[in-house]
């Protein structure tokens, strides 16, 4: 076999291999005719946790809920919300569990602080312990 | 007393530990909804829409595809005819045929149904899947959601006192 088919074959197989790139469950007939809308929509869509496969995102989700909430995120960005309204309309329907990244209020205090604060513990302990050896 | 310092640690992991467990028997699919403390979300299907809401009442989202709400039919039944409870139905993401002939088949234990073909009411009642169950109280306010199908154990400890509340 010559080198150059033999470095196709390699180039073929490593490309058949290789990881898909994150696809979007999204199809055409969803899409907003105005790209700058159908932009926000999207980063939007990557905020908003899927409730029935709660570790995508509806972007991601193929579910048919999903679908619905990418439609109705849609629905509300053509009818004239911020992002933030947009979000809230969510919010108010699925409560705080449809965000992905939780919003910092005090009842998630101890979710985004505890574990600053065990490795501030964990320091002044490790601080004493190692002064009190000297 | 200091001499026992040592174990304020363990102890900390201990409850730690304890809390997390707990955490584990949760079953994730239930999300609180926030819609229990506000009125009654603004929608409107064929058949149903928020004017025509009136509590105490019960509203069950249902779908003649879905095997559990079979399964909790006979239970919304009994609710309706033996303890007159007004119960609403939403057929969520279903044909209105296929939703009559499962109202047929079983028995229509609804004052009125609402056909929500594309979902849409279900997303105003933050609706995950089916069947739900939501109970208002005589303002139309939500006093509670149940997610899955009702148990008898379900209606008798929460759902009931809910309603009576």
């Amino acid at each position: 076999m010559s080198t150059m088919k033999l470095s196709a074959a390699i180039l073929a197989l490593t490309l058949a291999f290789l990881p898909m790139p994150a696809m979007t469950a999204l199809d055409a007939t969803e899409m907003l005719a105005d790209p700058a809308l159908e932009a926000r929509a999207r980063a939007l869509a990557k905020d908003v946790r899927c409730v029935v496969c709660q570790n995508q995102s509806i972007d991601d989700s193929g579910a048919d809920l999903a679908r619905d909430l990418r439609r109705s995120l849609r629905a509300r960005l053509l009818a004239g919300d911020s992002d933030e309204e947009a979000l809230a309309y969510l919010t108010q329907r699925y409560g705080d569990y449809v965000l992905m990244d939780p919003p910092l209020k005090p009842a998630t205090w101890i979710l985004w602080f505890a574990p600053a604060g065990f490795a501030a513990i964990a320091l002044l302990l490790g601080l004493r312990y190692f002064r009190r050896r000297e | 007393m200091r001499r026992l310092l040592f174990l304020v640690p363990l102890a900390v992991f201990a409850v730690l530990a304890a809390w997390l467990y707990l955490g584990l028997g949760g079953d994730p699919s239930r999300i609180p909804s926030p819609l229990v403390g506000q009125t009654v979300p603004t929608f409107a299907v064929d058949g149903l829409a928020t004017a025509d809401l009136e509590g105490p009442a019960l509203v069950n989202i249902f779908a003649s595809w879905c095997v559990p709400c079979r399964a909790e039919h006979p239970l919304l039944t009994h609710l309706a005819a033996e303890e007159s409870i007004v119960i609403y139905g939403i057929a969520y993401k279903d044909k209105p045929e296929a939703a009559r002939a499962f109202l047929a088949e079983l028995g229509n234990p609804y004052r009125k149904v609402g056909f929500d073909e594309d979902g849409q009411a279900g997303i105003e009642w933050g609706v995950t899947g089916v069947p739900e169950t939501f109970a208002l109280d005589a303002r139309g306010v939500v006093v509670f959601k149940h997610t899955g199908p009702l148990t008898p154990e379900t209606i008798r400890h929460d759902l009931l006192p809910a309603l009576a509340r």
